[in-house]
């Protein structure tokens, strides 16, 4: 227990002296909702449910978070790892896999609630941000995103040969799912097809859960199996993918 | 003398490949010893096997009297691991790494007192990507003693090390041992293990094919020694050639090299005394573990 805090702890501190990564993962969700919202605006509209674009915005980039440490920052962090043989002189010690890939995810799952916590006081601060009286359900919705992205993460970080190519094919695949998806834009201003072709990916499904907890407080179950399905599926894979050199 | 480590018939194919072909041998406490092979001989699977990081094909393996495949955990207690290709995230400073590592064993020596002896008190805030390649290593040897370790295994320790901080690194080795320490070094460095070796294993294409202290090898040569010396201009060097225990004498200009075998630098001088000739530079060499692994293989190691 002592190893794995200290490890989540280390992790963290490396995190935050990467400040490139961590202008991506922590800055970059804010700063797409600083320039929707400076487009846009954030007035209420009764179209809207008496909500403004901001504040109904606020769940896809949720997903934005999620997506973005799950499939850009683990593939890449745990595949440098393995690749600079970090992960191999951690495996010549007592300590086992558990703590040094739990110690992984912690981490994450902190930089994850920091980046919402980031997005929260900048929508706040800049846009009033209307806190919809949701259910607090949405916490845990969020931490089932993160857990089934960070295995798709750990899925990568496993397939691709190299941390370069971990980090090209990360890209390749969150980009335009992040656009897609309704996490960076909203889907309704979309054309049917893309709307029906963005059915398919699961980060569409992250921004529904989420969405429809935070602005109805119901569970969609369709998203909800989804993402579970993903985070199922993604354990068992990397289970068998997962290599430390 | 107590066996520490006992290795046998281990085996290990990658592919087909045998990667460690039938390896046996034992290593006895408090004593360095040294695994070399050319790149590629098999020397660090075989030791990843010995410290459980690999699961062998066959053969038995026994560590301190532990099993390192099913008794993982009591083992890494217990060995100090310093391996090729390893390394620590860039921005981890040296202190971090001590700290960290520390709280992944059960019993642990302070680390303060490790980096004044590693030279490494200056650097305890230096980020690992920042060190030296010769502080880089000393931060593994720091590393590998964090747990008070019986056996420390050090897998091409001076690769990539100037020749300075290679000496340097091998009194460091005998400090380790000093402390009653064993030591399994794998090198491809042939001076390296005979500066520091008490016994060695030769690994070629898997297999052990020799395995003895550096001086019997040598000694089992029965290699020729070599006189070099120079002389004034005008001595004919052939008047050598009838020297006792000399087989060949080569002249180039004023520089000689006799071969031969016996008590041959003695034989010489007395015969160049009765000519009257003072030789200049006058030195003696001997075979080393490069010709034991010539003779052994029929090439050098760095082929």
């Amino acid at each position: 227990m002592k190893s794995f805090l200290k490890l989540t702890y280390m992790e963290l501190k490396l995190q935050l002296r990467e400040p490139v990564a961590l202008f991506f993962t922590l800055a970059f969700p804010v700063m797409v909702m600083v320039l929707f919202g400076i487009i846009f605006g954030n007035q209420a509209e009764e179209l809207l449910g008496g909500y403004g674009q901001v504040d109904l915005s606020v769940p896809g980039y949720i997903g934005m978070v999620v997506g973005t440490i799950g499939m850009l920052s683990i593939p890449t962090t745990l595949a440098n790892y393995r690749d600079l043989g970090i992960l191999r002189r951690l495996r010549a010690t007592p300590l086992g896999s558990g703590p040094v890939l739990w110690s992984q995810v912690a981490a994450q799952v902190v930089m994850t609630a920091a980046g919402i916590i980031l997005l929260f006081i900048a929508g706040l601060a800049i846009f009033d941000l209307r806190i919809p009286n949701g259910n607090l359900a949405v916490v845990p919705a969020i931490l089932l995103s993160a857990f089934s992205f960070f295995a798709v993460g750990f899925v990568l970080a496993g397939v691709m040969p190299s941390a370069r190519t971990a980090q090209a094919v990360g890209m390749a695949i969150f980009y335009p799912m992040l656009f897609l998806s309704g996490a960076a834009m909203p889907r309704y201003i979309m054309p049917d097809f893309v709307q029906q072709f963005a059915g398919f990916l699961p980060l569409t499904h992250v921004v529904i859960l989420i969405e429809d907890l935070w602005l109805k407080g119901t569970w969609n179950l369709t998203s909800l199996s989804v993402v579970t399905a993903v985070l199922i599926l993604g354990l068992v894979v990397s289970r068998f993918t997962f290599r430390w050199e | 003398m107590t066996q520490v480590i006992e290795v046998q018939n281990l085996h290990k194919a990658y592919d087909g490949i045998r990667v460690v072909d039938d390896v046996s041998f034992t290593v006895d406490a408090g004593e360095i010893f040294g695994i070399i092979g050319p790149n590629g001989a098999g020397k660090t699977t075989a030791i990843e096997s010995v410290i459980g990081l690999r699961k062998p094909d066959g053969g038995s393996v026994s560590v301190l009297g532990l099993d390192p495949q099913t008794e993982a955990r009591q083992l890494g207690n217990r060995i100090g691991t310093q391996l090729q290709e390893a390394a620590l995230p860039e921005r981890m400073k040296v202190w971090e790494a001590l700290d960290l590592y520390a709280s992944f064993y059960e019993k642990t020596v302070p680390w303060e007192p490790l980096v004044e002896q590693w030279g490494l008190a200056e650097k305890r805030n230096t980020q690992f990507g920042n060190l030296s390649g010769g502080q880089k290593q000393r931060l593994f040897i720091a590393l590998a003693l964090l747990n008070d370790p019986q056996i420390v295994f050090l897998d091409e320790l001076t690769t990539g090390l100037d020749p300075q901080a290679r000496r340097a690194t091998w009194d460091l080795i005998r400090a380790i041992r000093a402390q009653g320490k064993t030591v399994v070094l794998i090198t491809h460095f042939m001076d390296e293990v005979e500066a520091l070796a008490d016994r060695v294993a030769v690994i070629d294409h898997g297999r052990v094919i020799a395995l003895d202290t550096p001086d019997n090898l040598i000694a089992g040569l029965n290699g020729e020694t070599q006189v070099l010396f120079s002389v004034p201009n005008g001595f004919q060097a052939e008047r050598l050639e009838n020297v006792s225990g000399v087989t060949a004498v080569h002249q180039r200009n004023q520089h000689i090299t006799v071969s031969g075998n016996g008590p041959l630098l003695a034989n010489v001088a007395a015969a160049l005394a009765q000519h009257n000739i003072a030789p200049a530079d006058l030195r003696v060499q001997q075979a080393n573990l490069e010709d034991v692994f010539l003779t052994l293989t029929g090439r050098t190691i760095r082929n």
